[in-house]
């Protein structure tokens, strides 16, 4: 199948199948892309995630992009946004034409209860995933509770505090980590 | 005029507002309400839509706001306004990559990064399971909805012991929609 062709399907698919934003998309696209197609690595794909995550705009969309701009430049790239959008856009259109008590409807509601269950699972599953393959350095593993515990004290108390601050810490955080271990070898290297 | 008010109002959402949808709700909220596009009914049975159709809910949000304010050509704009930040982002940083990933600074930033969003994802994860149990902010217990979560989650990672590569993602999706409409409907 040409790339192109390929991109967009896989995409439309992905879209297709993501419910409850980004998060859980993640373990779909690394099924997919990193998995099956093997079209980026994991650590790509760990990369890409934290990309996303501090880039504006919809993760979905930040991902499809990436991967597509990878395997077939520019082309590629839109081939695969086109592909993430089309599926919702179509379903929210009609939805918003044609059906003005969508979520009344018993058995939709039912069905996205279920979805609902699945939706945590994925978002889960992609944290154990990627826990497993980190390199599990002092600081790394440091750093994954401290996040926790601070995602966790924001969320309880529903703290008016973005997941950015977190992410802006964490980035300095590892730059001192840096520049401190560089001072230390340089000791090192003197003595 | 509606289509230029719709690109200009998504662009600002696209551009504006990281770390997913959730964290952009209220901004979306803030946009919408500002230009007097939906009554505030509306606007949650917009979010519950968005929230319970597949795709990006950014996405779904423009898309249906576009719809009720100027049809076809309205949901079009709409939604190209708020995936174009995004993807013209990621093509910069594409272009610029190499550079940019191969710097001291950046790898140390990514070192603290990448576990810190590792952490972020699960407790978001967990809390979202405890929370649709009832089990968070003063619910009450869901013993149906306990009991179906530990057995989706048993039969998906359990898969993975008896199948070579396990359910993929989509098939559990399927799956817990089927349990959904059957379990729930009694």
């Amino acid at each position: 199948m040409p790339i192109l062709l390929d991109l967009f399907l896989t995409f439309a698919k992905i879209g297709m199948f993501t419910f409850g934003g980004g998060y859980a998309m993640i373990s779909l696209i690394e099924n997919t892309c990193v998995e099956n197609k093997k079209w980026i690595t994991h650590d790509e794909m760990m990369t890409l995630t934290v990309i996303a995550e501090s880039t504006p705009g919809p993760i979905a969309i930040n991902c499809a992009t990436y991967v597509g701009y990878k395997k077939g430049k520019i082309p590629g790239a839109i081939a695969s946004t086109l592909g993430m959008v089309l599926p919702s856009f179509i379903i929210i259109y009609l939805i918003s034409r044609f059906l003005n008590h969508f979520l009344e409807i018993t058995w939709v509601a039912n069905a996205f209860k279920g979805i609902k269950i699945a939706v945590g699972i994925l978002i889960v599953d992609a944290a154990v995933k990627m826990l497993k393959k980190m390199k599990k350095k002092p600081m790394q593993i440091a750093m994954v509770c401290l996040s926790a515990a601070s995602m966790m004290i924001i969320s309880l108390y529903k703290l008016n505090i973005s997941s950015m601050v977190l992410m802006l810490a964490a980035a300095f955080i590892g730059i001192i980590v840096f520049v401190i271990n560089n001072m230390m070898e340089g000791e090192r290297a003197k003595k | 005029m509606i289509y230029l008010d719709l690109f200009i109002g998504f662009l600002e959402v696209g551009f504006f507002s990281f770390g997913g949808a959730y964290a952009a709700i209220p901004f979306i909220k803030d946009v919408v309400t500002a230009h007097n596009w939906l009554d505030e009914e509306m606007l949650t049975y917009m979010i519950a839509i968005s929230e319970s159709t597949p795709g990006p809910i950014m996405v779904n949000m423009a898309t249906y706001v576009g719809s009720e304010k100027g049809g076809l050509i309205g949901a079009a704009i709409a939604t190209a306004a708020v995936v174009l930040p995004a993807f013209f982002i990621i093509l910069l940083i594409m272009v610029a990559m190499n550079k940019f990933l191969k710097n001291r600074y950046v790898k140390a930033a990514l070192s603290g990064l990448k576990p810190c969003i590792m952490g972020i994802i699960l407790v978001t994860g967990v809390l979202m399971i405890l929370k649709n149990c009832g089990l968070l902010f003063n619910g009450r217990a869901d013993i149906l909805t306990i009991v179906l979560t530990c057995s989706i989650a048993f039969i998906y990672f359990g898969s993975r012991l008896v199948m070579k590569k396990g359910m993929n993602p989509i098939m559990l999706i399927c799956l817990s929609a089927f349990v959904g409409i059957v379990v729930y409907a009694f």
